[in-house]
């Protein structure tokens, strides 16, 4: 199962451009992944055999690879992509914020300093492409391999020196401001509702214990007064 | 060109809070009132109601019921020698967009402000000499008085749901209350929240060391309420969806289920929602306004609404925004230290600590928008001397959860990694066991810290957008060195597993993380028209018939949140134009 994601990449690749060039040039063929895949909703139900809306080859492995290394396996909760973290961070990129939804979008465009917030030219989707593209080029130049084929050593590595911008990107894009992006929505993908494709079966609620949709708690405040709530979390679907 | 339609006696630009009691009050005064507001029309039983409403990725992380930056937003700085960018996207503080306003999304907590405030520079003057405020401090006194605004402060608590406990009733100091509180009338509208763990050890260790904690008074209903015109309000169900969301109990203190529905009943009103004021329009000799312009945002087209009077009731931001472009009052300028109009921009600042008690459970989630205990003894204490610090104004400090949901609210001590096994157990481990406590602080007006127009951004409408320079001062770093000592102390008693310690916020103001929607001044009330852009019944200097509502009119800012002032100020404008204004149009002070 784990390799699957890499697995259906290259063989895709392999299939258009062959097996060399697709390490430095990717070209993403969705309507065959797509056409190969099961429909979107029940792919969302199920772990595996993810379905993109908007994620590229490259990019899916990436994310893919990031979000099972963020979000390990244990006895804790599933991996990433097995509570549909990847799938979350998909439908927000090819949904209305990532397409800059509420954001400001007129120049002139100038860095500004940390104080004046986000002031690139990129909608959230853009900036993300962005980003792995240039993470990849990073993990190319040091480790010869894109960040989804490096080793845990490695690719931890690299996430600890984009978290503390450490590295620079040849193409100019802001490290620290992809990371930041990057790690909101790992974190939006694993504690949003599953309504939005991440935290599925509420896994990252059951992880800290948070009742989710729940609405009255007017006599719970005094039940469950300093202990424990025992009930088992409850999502926007669920009471629908 | 834009279509000119008939003449009404008021139009209120915004329909939140302070729309809703003066569009309320002057309809049922016999006026013809339109409201325009620029966002859509969002009720409870359809917008706000369960499980949708439980959706913090819409309504926290996506501000679903906020100011659409894409649209309008502001321009920023931290000083006149910095170019002012854009704020591409909300954060430091959301304006509403939506009818009710701010007042939809607020967590409810109403303090009555004193002459503390409305009094500051003379009270410290007298007390610590002119030479205790500096020089580029532009506090002044505000031209009204605590006992003015006493029954109104009543008026607006008793229409909202207040739930408090009082803490001197005509002087007469209550066990369990603010003791610092000035004196009011009569009790809350209803007894306090009930209390949570978190702030109840709070509450023991600030007593402990001699402070006098007392629950937070707030518009969340802490049982079934029928307010005085008849607005009928559920029980606060502690659901911990409160700040950024709309209440599907109506326990909520808002616009929309109080005032917004009786005046849309009253057939003297009318409300235009997706309706964006352009501009105030002014007389040819500048004495009186005529109405304003307005865009159909739906389809772009453009109109005149004439009007006998303008009240200006949006945010307190887009209220300073509508002058600036309407050129109503002169534009502040801080070099030459002339003009009214953006004068007195102020925030807040705060600090926070984070305490892991391991072995409790907290169950943050179980919380009301306003279930905090709260300190004043560094606030609105006179007797706390400020000499020896050296700062102007106060702080409150409180312990409470405010929407501590999961993608925003995950507690780590320091150290914890950001990802990973180690990661996972951490947040799982503490997300129960965690709990804050919070100054927020006053911050005094600063001669350079203004609004003005942007020279070069510009908003959907072709206009200049606002642009705010602010920074925090030396006030308040001092001050929030001094709150997060003693914030320290209380939590260091406590004996928690770790602390993360309070500390001052002495890096420049960012407009990223959220902080606060607490935007104070611009066009200042006070007692003449050299210093102020309004007198005291928030009326222009300028343009007798145009009147500015909203936290705007502060000349300074406190610790405390302005909700309770705001609402109480719209009551008593509109008493001053119903009972005064409308028998003789004119000045209501002599300039």
């Amino acid at each position: 199962m784990q390799d699957q994601g890499f697995g259906r990449r290259d063989f895709l690749k392999g299939a258009v451009v062959g097996g060399a060039a697709a390490a430095t040039t990717t070209v993403a063929l969705p309507e065959p992944a797509a056409a190969q895949q099961p429909p979107a909703a029940a792919a969302a139900e199920a772990p595996g055999s993810p379905v993109y809306s908007f994620l590229n080859l490259d990019e899916a492995a990436f994310v893919e690879a990031l979000v099972d290394h963020m979000v390990p396996a244990d006895e804790l909760s599933p991996k990433g992509t097995d509570i549909g973290i990847n799938i979350y961070i998909d439908r927000a990129l090819a949904g209305a914020w990532g397409k800059g939804d509420r954001l400001y979008l007129q120049g002139p465009w100038k860095l500004g300093v940390p104080s004046q917030g986000y002031q690139l030219p990129l909608t959230p989707a853009q900036l993300y492409r962005t980003g792995i593209e240039a993470t990849n080029a990073h993990c190319h130049k040091a480790y010869g391999k894109s960040f989804d084929r490096l080793s845990e050593q490695q690719r931890e590595e690299v996430l600890l020196a984009l978290a503390a911008g450490k590295i620079s990107f040849d193409n100019g894009l802001p490290a620290r401001v992809f990371w930041g992006t990057v790690y909101q929505t790992v974190m939006e993908g694993m504690f949003s509702d599953p309504i939005h494709g991440g935290n599925r079966d509420k896994a990252g609620w059951k992880l800290i214990g948070f009742p989710g949709a729940v609405a009255v708690h007017r006599e719970n405040i005094l039940k469950y007064r300093d202990k424990k709530f025992p009930h088992e979390p409850v999502g926007i679907a669920d009471m629908s | 060109m834009a279509t000119k339609l008939k003449e009404v006696d008021v139009v209120v630009v915004g329909l939140g809070w302070t729309g809703g009691i003066l569009g309320k009050e002057l309809a049922e005064a016999g006026l013809k009132v339109v409201a325009l507001e620029r966002g859509a029309m969002r009720t409870p039983a359809k917008d706000y109601a369960v499980p949708f409403i439980r959706d913090e990725l819409r309504y926290v992380v996506r501000h679903d019921l906020m100011q659409n930056t894409a649209r309008d937003t502001l321009t920023i700085r931290n000083n006149p020698s910095q170019e002012a960018l854009p704020m591409r996207r909300l954060g430091s503080f959301l304006p509403g967009e939506v009818v009710g306003g701010s007042g939809v999304h607020w967590s409810g907590h109403t303090w009555r402000w004193t002459d503390m405030e409305f009094k500051v520079r003379s009270m410290y003057e007298e007390r610590y000499g002119k030479n205790f405020i500096p020089a580029d401090m532009t506090i002044q006194d505000w031209g009204i008085t605590y006992a003015e605004l006493e029954p109104y402060y009543d008026k607006f608590e008793y229409t909202a749901a207040v739930s408090g406990k009082a803490g001197n009733i005509k002087g007469q100091i209550q066990p369990g209350g603010n003791p610092f509180e000035a004196p009011r009338a009569r009790e809350y509208a209803l007894p306090p929240l009930r209390t949570i763990l978190s702030s109840e050890l709070f509450a023991e260790a600030a007593r402990n060391k001699g402070y006098h904690p007392f629950p937070r008074p707030t518009a969340n209903a802490s049982q079934a309420y029928t307010n005085p015109d008849g607005s009928v309000f559920g029980a606060c169900q502690y659901c911990g969806h409160c700040q950024r969301f709309g209440c599907e109990a109506n326990a909520k203190g808002s616009a929309q289920i109080t005032v917004i529905p009786i005046a849309m009943r009253n057939p003297n009103f009318e409300l235009r929602t997706n309706s964006w004021v352009t501009k105030v329009l002014k007389d040819s000799d500048g004495k009186r306004v005529t109405g304003v312009t307005y865009t159909n945002v739906l389809n772009g087209e453009e109109f005149e609404q004439p009007a006998g009077m303008v009240l200006l009731c949006a945010y307190a931001i887009n209220n300073v925004h509508l002058m600036l472009l309407s050129g109503i009052g002169a534009p502040y300028d801080p070099v030459a230290q002339t003009g009214v109009i953006g004068k007195n921009y102020c925030y807040q600042t705060g600090a926070s600590a984070t305490l892991f008690l391991e072995g409790r459970h907290f169950n943050p989630f179980m919380s009301a928008g306003g279930s905090n205990v709260t300190v004043d003894d560094f606030n609105i204490n006179w007797d706390f001397d400020r000499g020896p610090h050296g700062f102007v104004g106060g702080y409150n400090v409180g312990s409470g959860f405010n929407s501590p949901l999961p993608i925003g609210y995950r507690p780590v001590p320091r150290g914890t990694p950001q990802w990973g096994k180690a990661w996972k157990a951490a947040t799982a481990k503490w997300y129960q066991t965690a709990m804050n406590i919070n100054a927020s602080g006053a911050v005094m007006a600063n001669r350079y810290n203004y609004y003005d127009l942007d020279p070069t951004y510009r908003n959907a409408f072709g206009q200049p957008l606002m642009r705010m320079t602010f920074d925090y001062k030396t006030n308040e770093h001092k001050m929030g060195e001094h709150a997060a000592k003693v914030i320290n102390e209380i939590a260091r008693s406590m004996n928690p597993t770790h602390l993360t310690e309070a500390a001052a916020r002495t890096q420049p103001w960012t407009v990223v993380p959220y902080q606060s929607t607490h935007n104070t001044g611009g066009t200042i009330m006070g007692t003449n028209p050299r210093d102020s852009a309004l007198n005291k019944y928030l009326q222009s200097w300028d343009c007798h018939n145009l009147f500015v509502v909203g936290a705007n009119v502060f000349p300074h800012n406190a610790s405390y949140n302005p909700t309770g002032p705001v609402g109480a100020l719209a009551y008593w404008t509109a008493d001053a134009i119903k009972n005064r204004y409308v028998k003789s149009p004119g000045p209501l002070v002599p300039a």
